[in-house]
């Protein structure tokens, strides 16, 4: 059994709450003093059925104004595998929120409303997982009992769609016909729409590839912590602890260690009172190299035979994320991986209307814009790009009056 | 590609190892919040995996009610001796001595909130920076949200509505001089998953997590251990019964469950068929529906 993340966009009114609440329900995964407080709540369908939306709810402000304002997660698990939600909400000033969702996910939904169909907030939605590079789609059409569960409807939005899909080269994209208020194709496949041959989005989310590791042969493990015990028996021990971001590590591969570009061969692989022979992406290990080279937490071990790239300056995309706009003019600590050095916005070279796609030159960055930047770095720093590997492709910037983290980084190019 | 088998349990595991270690990495000051239930013993595990051969950069901090289950304190100290680690201890009692926090009354008084004084005490005494503990987020809505780094300002307030964004894997410890971190690494693990992995990896636990008997009495419809710490009056009739307990706690909030499950495999099954969720057995969330947000907010953990 494994994991698989998902983040659901869609606005206030497309029942994104309703259908999350649906899933955790229909899959018997809402516990029996939840529910009293659900059927104790004042908060009703209008047909007097409980309103599922309450279950991911968490904060008393949204329950006051009944939207969601940040990002909740939820978990569910089926005999087939794991599940982590990330609810974000949809509507335009928390982009924010739904990049940080969208960030750890490796499947979206998004939903569309049967009755109004692919709208500006499809677009922003869309973009944002094309920009996160989110490799799995569901669009979900809800509400499709309030549109006579008609296929002419359904169909028309997935033609719609498919021409967005290709425009932000979505390349696994999979339509369901849902009512997350009725419970129609959420976990059992509806009585109402015999014309859709497909799957349930449940049964379709237990079954698709998650791809939760980065297959990518890139060998990465940037050091986290360096373990010296300098003991009587354990006088000469140095091991290096970091979780490997991608690739595997195997015992005598050849290694480099930058930012120095020292090189050395992978001497031990422990794992607690384990001595593996290979470290695979995903795990937390130690590693032990037969030279003994200066390594502190910042540096990252890699494949000597496939090395990241090096620069102070990178082309990035960049969403914000602070009330106090992008200061050209300041430095920011840039935190990428355990590594963590000054930086500077050296250019904007544009920004993207996610509501129409268009770029547009800018000179100002305020929350939730998103766009392309030059970014300069006091120190180079080892990366490779975010399409390329994600987990080594991405970081943060971090406000150093505040300590706020002020925006999300997608390395794009070295800059020559 | 070789392939290799890394299921969920590994998965969730190495997770919370990578977010020790940046612990470690990013803090002068941390301290690992151990309570002697079972989410803060599984916590004690991850660091072993985390960072043996070497010894733990934290302490392990146990905030005292003095309403404690023997079992617990038990469990603590022999554990404490196994690991070799350093144990700092805050003792609620203290704080009441002296005058910083008040005793409850009543008949349902608990030690349970003043917890809170001497934890924000303890942590200004050591100066630590970061708490490790051992929440999750499926265990409340108001958990549901919250980062695994968690700022709260120096009066131990956690702001919903400030919080930082959290991306992929990176995790943002900068703080300001008098600010903390909480720093949960099993965020994303379930009760369930704490279990099965307390079954993979045979972690003892202390004995009040299985089944005994106890004498008990039944309060706001649920069974509560009858102990010295509970005001009892004439109306609390004590009956013998076979429990185990869920969660551990002061002894004066933490409920028990009727249950015959001796075993970590009696336990799972019992768990995977129960309809009372976990915190359902606390009752200090049961003040109202907003309990949990309101004590975070004030500091609590």
């Amino acid at each position: 059994m494994n994991i698989l993340k998902f983040f659901t966009a869609g606005s206030v009114d497309d029942g994104k709450s309703t259908l999350i609440g649906r899933l955790l329900y229909d899959t018997d995964s809402i516990l029996a003093d939840q529910l009293e407080a659900l059927q104790s709540s004042n908060r009703k369908n209008d047909d007097g059925t409980i309103d599922l939306a309450i279950l991911t709810d968490g904060l008393r402000a949204e329950r006051e104004q009944g939207i969601t304002i940040d990002v909740a997660y939820k978990y569910f698990q089926t005999e087939k595998r794991k599940f982590i939600i990330a609810d974000t909400p949809g509507h335009i000033q928390y982009t924010r929120n739904m990049v940080t969702g969208a960030s750890t996910a490796n499947l979206a939904i998004i939903l569309i409303d049967a009755r109004n169909g692919v709208v500006e907030q499809t677009i922003r939605h869309s973009y944002i997982v094309s920009l996160l590079g989110i490799k799995h789609v569901v669009v979900c059409i809800n509400k499709m009992d309030m549109v006579d569960y008609s296929e002419t409807v359904y169909s028309a939005i997935i033609e719609k769609y498919k021409v967005l899909a290709q425009q932000l080269k979505l390349a696994d994209v999979t339509y369901i016909p849902v009512s997350a208020l009725k419970g129609d194709n959420i976990v059992q496949n509806s009585g109402n729409m015999d014309w859709y041959e497909g799957e349930s989005l449940l049964h379709f989310l237990e079954k698709v590839d998650t791809d939760n590791l980065d297959k990518s042969q890139l060998a990465r493990m940037p050091v986290q912590w360096v373990i010296r015990p300098q003991t009587e028996e354990l006088h000469d021990y140095r091991g290096y602890a970091g979780r490997v971001l991608s690739g595997t590590f195997n015992l005598n591969d050849k290694v480099t260690v930058l930012p120095s570009g020292a090189s050395s061969t992978v001497e031990k692989i422990e794992f607690f009172d384990q001595t593996p022979d290979a470290a695979h992406a995903g795990q937390s290990v130690i590693i032990h190299l037969k030279d003994d080279v200066d390594i502190s937490r910042g540096d990252t071990i890699v494949n000597a035979s496939a090395l990241p790239q090096e620069s102070k300056l990178i082309e990035a995309d960049l969403c914000w994320m602070d009330g106090r706009a992008l200061d050209t003019s300041i430095m920011y600590n840039i935190q990428h991986n355990s590594k963590i050095t000054r930086c500077k916005i050296s250019e904007i070279l544009h920004k993207v209307d996610i509501n129409t796609l268009e770029k547009h030159a800018a000179d100002e960055f305020k929350l939730n814009d998103i766009g392309r930047v030059i970014i300069k770095t006091a120190d180079a720093l080892a990366f490779d790009l975010y399409d390329d590997n994600r987990a080594n492709g991405s970081a943060i910037l971090v406000d150093t009056r505040t300590n706020l983290t002020v925006g999300a980084l997608m390395f794009r190019a070295a800059v020559e | 590609m070789s392939t290799y088998n890394f299921d969920y349990l590994d998965e969730l595991e190495a997770e919370a190892i990578h977010i020790l270690r940046e612990v470690a990495g990013q803090f002068e000051k941390p301290a690992l919040l151990f309570s002697g239930g079972k989410d803060s013993i599984t916590l004690v595990r991850l660091a072993e995996k985390a960072f043996r051969p070497g010894k733990f950069p934290f302490p392990l901090v146990h905030i005292d009610t003095g309403h404690n289950f023997e079992e617990t304190i038990t469990y603590r100290d022999q554990m404490v001796e196994r690991i070799g680690e350093k144990l700092i201890i805050g003792s609620v009692q203290e704080s009441i001595d002296q005058g910083k926090a008040v005793e409850q009354t009543g008949k349902n008084a608990s030690r349970n909130a003043l917890q809170t004084v001497t934890l924000l005490d303890t942590i200004a005494k050591h100066q630590f920076d970061a708490c490790i503990g051992g929440a999750r987020r499926d265990e409340e809505k108001a958990r549901a949200k919250e980062r695994i780094f968690s700022v709260r300002d120096e009066f131990g307030q956690w702001d919903p509505k400030r919080q930082r964004p959290e991306l992929w894997n990176i995790y943002n410890g900068k703080i300001h001089k008098g600010e903390n971190i909480r720093v949960f690494p099993i965020s994303n693990w379930t009760e369930l998953d704490v279990w099965n992995y307390i079954r993979r990896e045979k972690i003892d636990l202390p004995s009040i997590y299985f089944s005994h008997e106890r004498d008990c009495i039944t309060r706001n419809g649920q069974l509560m251990a009858a102990s010295p710490f509970l005001n009892m009056d004439d109306e609390d009739v004590v009956e013998r019964k076979q429990v185990r307990f869920r969660t551990v706690g002061d002894m004066s909030c933490t409920a028990a469950v009727e249950s015959d499950a001796t075993l970590i495999d009696d336990i799972i099954s019992e768990i995977s068929a129960s309809k009372i969720s976990e915190r359902g057995a606390r009752m200090d969330d049961k003040v109202s529906e907003a309990a949990m947000e309101d004590r975070k907010k004030g500091g609590y953990f």
